[in-house]
């Protein structure tokens, strides 16, 4: 088996790995890693379950070699906590507007706003729309996520203040 | 058991949070493909290409022979060691097995099975298998399998009917004679399901040691457990379902059976845990995950006020090749066949046939959202026909709500509601008479404009009596659900729930109901997931009724928890227990408060202090209930009358679109929705599954098929065919909530379950074909594609 | 016969991350034709995850620094091969002079495709239906091409060939896209209307249209795409022909519409029949050139 050594940063810890060229980074995140809340909808690159940072943008890991990953720097549901663990603002927003329920799509969602809210906090509705139209949901029919990235831009902002 | 109108409840209709979201937003979820287990295998399976074709020969050898593969498994060789999987009907010549057989069915049927290393290996092993297929003409569309006598789906059963039944309730001919006027109107839901993002998974794991067959699954099913039993031909008591899997979405289908009999049965044979998670591609062609595909034929009477006297339909459905339970779905909706209308009489004839499609299996409603889009286009095309207002002519028709509750012809009451309210405030939330004005001023610019109208009914509860009304010899008249509470010595409490949550928010359902009746903070209260061998009776969360029955049982046992501690108040303080009052786990001398037993207290007595217990009380503190479907336990009368579900969710639904007359396309443009499903236990949850519903609804209404070629090839197994809302698709909903609270349950809750699903796709045809009225045109069939509506105004042929 | 496939894990392949120009079109060359490239993957992907594509080697570019970026010399602007969506889209230079090709980039997906998509590897990848291609093909823009044996630069009207086929060679790594820089004080205008069942999902029909009027409103240049109605995205010269020296109207375009269905010739599947295509094709021709004169006109 032809392994290609990489290296990468994930969630702040720095990883060192040997992985098949053909592996997705999806696949590589979940099963040679352990980090489960990437979530697995499609696998061609339209559902936007498997969405992480790279580089801090919003990217389908599915659409990714793993070995594509290497020397490169990756944000995962699993880091979007603070250093102690306790879910951030934008985590907390979608708990307290209920923006979820069987919480597939959710870890793709939170990545998707929180690259948005990065860059601004206080996004119209065409932009929150534009930030997570790649993001499917079967079962919110998207309100309440679009209500809870809304709490959470306007908690972050009243923060800033 | 219904609780007092006046009572004050604390936790019960307050906005709180939903626990199950904590772990969600962390991604600690623990959905099936997370389950990890040491040395587990990995499988992939081989789909047949064809969609009817004799299997004439299967080589494994070179798959076997790769590196990493660990067993490659055919229908064949399956069969020997397993029974087909039982179906709803009573189908004996209609055998399906996890691996086709002899014969594959459909475009996507499973043929061959690898187990490897992993995934990866898997697929390379599946490209070494070689599978000589002779193709034959296969039956595609459903009236031609109606009638067909030469393709047959499975030749022993003699026909591609499954099911052809007549149901006759009331004087229809007589209706029919004394009405002023009828009409004829053909209506077509298409093939479409509700698709969760997660597919279906399976991980088992055979202990020769215990002789236990573990499983995880993402899984919605009541009878899971004895249909693999039954399948693989193990005692019930073998197998251990884990029920505290998180299900990523599954509106119904998440079935599961052929998957969970795989690697139950390659686990037990190669002694490691195996797992089968379906890909997409696979899911959508071979996961029998379809739902109602759906030809209604309509016959409507009514008067000159249009006031709709009878119905005649006849609806026929395409279960494809392997049926499952799908034929009921044609059975449920008779439990509200007449919508929320005063309709006098109805002759239904329903027939489910197959042909060489993927299998149809239980979506969100069991075909109570097909049903009610004919009923709405019923009621519209009564309306157009007289000149008359829709609004109006509904108003004329629902039951008032004096009349509660309501029986309707085919025997099932109405437990409560106030629909003229519920469609008011639907109106009013909508800025009706403003909508009408931007509609029109629309129309005069020279777009298309409609605003839809939607009176639907969601029954709930669950109650499969109707499987009686297809099949005689089922006598099936339990429909339970089950849960236990225990109180620990340090007097917590704990509440174990019996089956599966798939973003229902149960944990919260249940534990709300335990703190607003035992009087703790929900947050307090740990909810669990038993397992199969470990839980009470359960049906599953289906039907839109957990909220009733789960609720109904944690009431229970809440109330044998309240009345041991009461008990055990009055035999430690001397005082009967009229004297007494409970507030907060504290039980006092209503005369006297000073004179108490704390929670604290009564825990200790409980399983300390025996000799403080009342004579004859068992140590320990926990309670168990099993709550039967109100209403339930029955046998339908001779004229097929039965009360099904017990309680009715009523909603009323404004949208308003605009299409584009140069490339059809629709656009929701704003959406109004008053919803009333009794009491709300979680005002988020129920939000959550109005507005996800009709997200849904939206999706069957206006993008999603499942489409087959001419000969029945599937052309539809990624999601850049199967086209599924996003954001953009979705207006800004506004909602509203109404109640009128069931006197048949614990809180005054209905179902919501199934939520705006039941009445979104009758709301958005009835807002094109408002917005096509001008034109002179109307659409009656599902989803209404862009190219339809186009080629419709622009008279092109197709 | 369609397969269904049971696969959405790629088959085995050698891996090269190519650190220059030199070695990654040394690789294509050594590949023999069973080496392709990996720029943004976006396309690529499920075509590899489907085994729909099933090459012996994967020469990854997106290392290579000197793909990426965007210059504005005097005649022209450059947009390097592997150039991401999203930085095209937000870049000033591109904005500003070549403003049909925002339109187009905006509406290619969502956000995530377009933070790894890239220009190049659209037009690699040649999708009838993509807007890339539609976009660069009405600005007449050139490719440039480099093997073993040299660069060439083909332009984009000879450029695309069939579904998914181009003139590009095996053997060969798309370098650049090179658009003409227009004049400042030049009226030009831009349109680009696509039509979907979803925002963000490849077109059913799309149609990218430039004008440019003299002082006196008259018609000088005229550009006209119409893409999703063929297996190439077609220019449609003959309406083109019809627009220029005159002040074009509403009516004027109408009157040209005929022109697209001489020249185009689309196919029937599940989302849209052929009959359906060439009707919208009409539709949208006149939105984008309608939205293209009101631009120029300002």
């Amino acid at each position: 088996m032809n392994k290609r050594e990489m290296t990468l940063t994930i969630n702040g810890k720095a990883y060192a790995r040997a992985v098949e060229p053909r592996v997705s980074l999806l696949d590589f995140l979940r099963d040679d890693l352990g980090l489960s809340g990437t979530h697995v909808g499609c696998e061609h690159g339209v559902c936007g379950a498997c969405s992480i940072l790279f580089d801090s943008v919003p990217i389908r890991a599915c659409l990714m070699l793993a070995v594509q990953a290497d020397g490169h720097d990756i944000t995962t549901v699993e880091g979007l906590c603070d250093e102690d663990g306790a879910p951030g603002v934008l985590q907390e927003a979608f708990q307290d507007a209920h923006g979820m329920q069987c919480g597939y799509c959710t870890p793709g969602m939170l990545i998707s706003a929180q690259a948005l809210l990065a860059q601004n906090d206080d996004p119209g509705l065409e932009e929150i729309k534009e930030a997570i139209g790649g993001n499917l949901c079967r079962c919110t029919g998207y309100v309440q996520i679009i209500e809870s990235i809304q709490l959470a831009a306007r908690r972050l902002r009243e923060a800033g203040q | 058991m219904n609780q007092d109108p006046g009572r004050n409840l604390h936790y019960v209709s307050t906005k709180r949070r939903v626990r199950e979201d904590k772990r969600f937003i962390t991604g600690q979820g623990k959905f099936v493909q997370d389950v990890t287990l040491p040395q587990t295998k990995h499988a992939a399976v081989l789909p047949s290409p064809y969609p009817r074709a004799r299997i004439l020969s299967i080589d494994t050898t070179a798959a076997e022979a790769l590196d990493g593969v660990h067993m490659v498994l055919t229908g064949e060789q399956l069969a020997v060691d397993c029974n087909p999987i039982r179906l709803g009907l009573k189908l004996p010549e209609v055998k399906w097995y996890p691996l086709a057989v002899e014969m594959t069915r459909y475009a996507g049927e499973w043929v061959a099975i690898v187990v490897a290393e992993d995934a990866y290996i898997a697929e390379d092993a599946l490209e070494l298998i070689e599978v000589d297929y002779e193709p034959l003409a296969a039956v595609v569309d459903p009236e031609q399998a109606f009638a067909e006598t030469n393709i047959l789906v499975h030749p022993g059963h003699g026909s591609n009917v499954l099911y052809h039944g007549h149901f006759l309730w009331g004087d229809v001919d007589g209706d029919f004679a004394a009405a002023d006027d009828s009409l004829t109107f053909r209506a077509r839901w298409g093939r479409s399901s509700t698709v969760p993002i997660e597919t279906f998974g399976a991980l088992a794991h055979w202990d020769e040691g215990t002789e236990i067959l573990d499983i995880w699954a993402s899984i919605q099913m009541p009878n899971f457990v004895e249909l693999l039993a039954s399948t693989l031909g193990y005692p019930l008591n073998n197998i251990r379902l884990h029920q505290d899997v998180d299900v990523g979405g599954s509106y119904g289908v998440k079935r599961g059976i052929k998957q969970s009999v795989l690697v139950a049965y390659l686990s037990r044979k190669l002694r490691v845990p195996v797992r089968l998670i379906e890909d997409r591609l696979v899911n959508m062609a071979g996961g029998d995950a379809h739902g109602p595909d759906r030809i209604f034929d309509t016959d409507v009477a009514f008067t000159n006020d249009g006031i709709i006297k009878s119905l005649q339909i006849r609806a026929l459905d395409d279960a494809g090749a392997y049926p499952g339970r799908a034929p009921f779905q044609l059975a449920k909706p008779i439990s509200a066949i007449v919508g929320p209308y005063t309709i006098n009489s109805v002759k239904y004839e329903a027939i489910s046939v197959a042909t060489n499609k993927t299998g149809q299996v239980p979506v969100r409603g069991f075909g109570q959202a097909p049903t009610n889009y004919m009923i709405e286009a019923a009621v519209d095309a009564v309306a157009r026909h007289l000149g008359l207002d829709r609004l109006e002519v509904r108003r004329r028709n629902l039951i008032p709500s004096d009349a509660f509750p309501y029986q309707i012809p085919s025997g099932s009451n109405y437990d409560s509601g106030d629909y003229h309210m519920v469609l008011q405030k639907a109106l009013d939330l909508a800025d009706y008479d403003e909508l009408v004005q931007r509609r029109d001023k629309a129309r005069t610019e020279g777009r298309l404009a409609g605003i839809g109208i939607a009176t639907c009914l969601e029954p709930g509860g669950g109650n499969n009596i109707f499987e009686y009304l297809m099949d005689p010899t089922a006598e099936i008249t339990t429909f339970m659900e089950a849960c236990e509470v225990k109180v620990d010595p340090q007097g917590k409490i704990t509440g174990m729930m019996g089956t599966t949550t798939s973003g229902q928010g149960h944990e919260t359902l249940f534990a709300t109901i335990l703190g607003e009746e035992l009087e703790f903070d929900p947050d307090e209260i740990r909810i669990v997931h038993a397992d199969s061998l470990s839980a009470l009776p359960t049906r599953s969360p289906v039907a839109s009724r957990m909220a009733i029955m789960l609720g109904g049982a944690a009431t229970g046992a809440a109330g044998k928890i309240k009345d041991r501690a009461l008990a055990i108040a009055a035999f430690n303080l001397a005082i009967a227990l009229e004297d007494l009052e409970y507030s907060g786990g504290t039980i006092s001398d209503r005369n006297d408060p000073s004179r108490k037993l704390t929670w604290a207290e009564i825990c200790f007595i409980s399983y300390r202090a025996y000799h403080k217990l009342p004579p004859g009380m068992e140590p320990g503190f926990h309670a168990q209930f099993v709550f039967q479907v109100p209403g339930g336990g029955q046998l339908p009368d001779a004229q097929n009358r039965v009360q099904i579900y017990p309680c009715f969710s009523f909603q009323a639904h404004i949208p308003y679109v605009e299409i584009d007359p140069g490339t059809g396309r629709v656009s929701v443009l704003d959406y109004a929705i008053a919803h009333d499903c009794g009491t709300v236990i979680n005002p988020d949850i129920v939000r959550g599954m109005v507005i996800g519903g009709l997200a849904h609804g939206i999706g069957a209404a206006l993008y999603e098929k499942f489409t087959y070629d001419n000969e029945g090839q599937f052309l539809s197994a990624t999601f850049a065919d199967y086209l599924m809302p996003s954001v953009h698709e979705i207006p800004d909903v506004r909602d509203v909530e109404h109640c009128t609270p069931s006197p048949l349950t614990s809180h005054g809750q209905k179902g919501s379950g199934e939520g705006g699903y039941l009445g979104a796709p009758a709301a958005i045809a009835s807002a094109v074909n408002d917005a096509l009225h001008p034109l002179g045109l109307s659409i009656s069939e599902l989803p209404m594609r862009m190219s339809k509506i186009e080629a419709l105004i622009n008279n092109g042929s197709k | 016969m369609r397969e269904i496939g049971g696969e959405v894990k790629a088959a085995k392949f050698d891996y090269i991350l190519a650190r220059s120009i030199e070695e990654a079109v040394q690789s294509l060359e050594k590949g023999g034709g069973e080496a392709v490239i990996i720029a943004g993957g976006q396309t690529l992907m499920p075509l590899l995850a489907m085994r729909l594509a099933r090459p012996a080697t994967v020469i990854d570019i997106n290392g290579i620094t000197a793909l990426s970026g965007i210059e504005a010399g005097e005649h022209e602007v450059v947009i390097k091969a592997c150039t991401r969506q999203a930085m095209a889209l937000a870049s000033p230079l591109v904005q500003t002079h070549l403003p049909l090709l925002a339109k187009a980039i905006a509406r290619v997906g969502h956000q995530q495709t377009r933070n790894r998509g890239t220009v190049g590897g659209s037009l690699a990848h040649a999708d009838p239906a993509s807007e890339i291609p539609l976009a660069a093909l009405a600005m007449d823009a050139r490719i440039s091409l480099r093997s073993v044996a040299g660069v060439r630069q083909v332009a984009l009207t000879d450029y695309f060939l069939g579904p998914m086929m181009t003139a590009r060679a095996d053997d060969e790594l798309m370098l650049s896209v090179h658009f003409s820089r227009q004049p400042s004080q030049a009226r030009i205008g831009t349109g680009f209307h696509e039509v979907s069942e979803r925002r963000g999902d490849f077109a059913v029909v799309a149609a990218a249209a430039q004008v440019q009027l003299d002082a006196n409103g008259v018609c000088t240049t005229a550009a006209l795409a119409v893409g999703g109605v063929d297996g190439v995205p077609r220019r449609i010269n003959g309406l083109e022909a019809q627009l220029l020296g005159s002040r074009i109207d509403q009516d004027s375009i109408r009157a040209t519409l005929p022109e697209i269905a001489n020249a185009i010739t689309p196919g029937d599947d599940q989302h849209a029949s052929a009959a359906y295509r060439r009707r919208v094709a009409g539709v949208l021709a006149e939105r984008a050139l309608l939205e293209a004169i009101a631009e120029a006109a300002q």
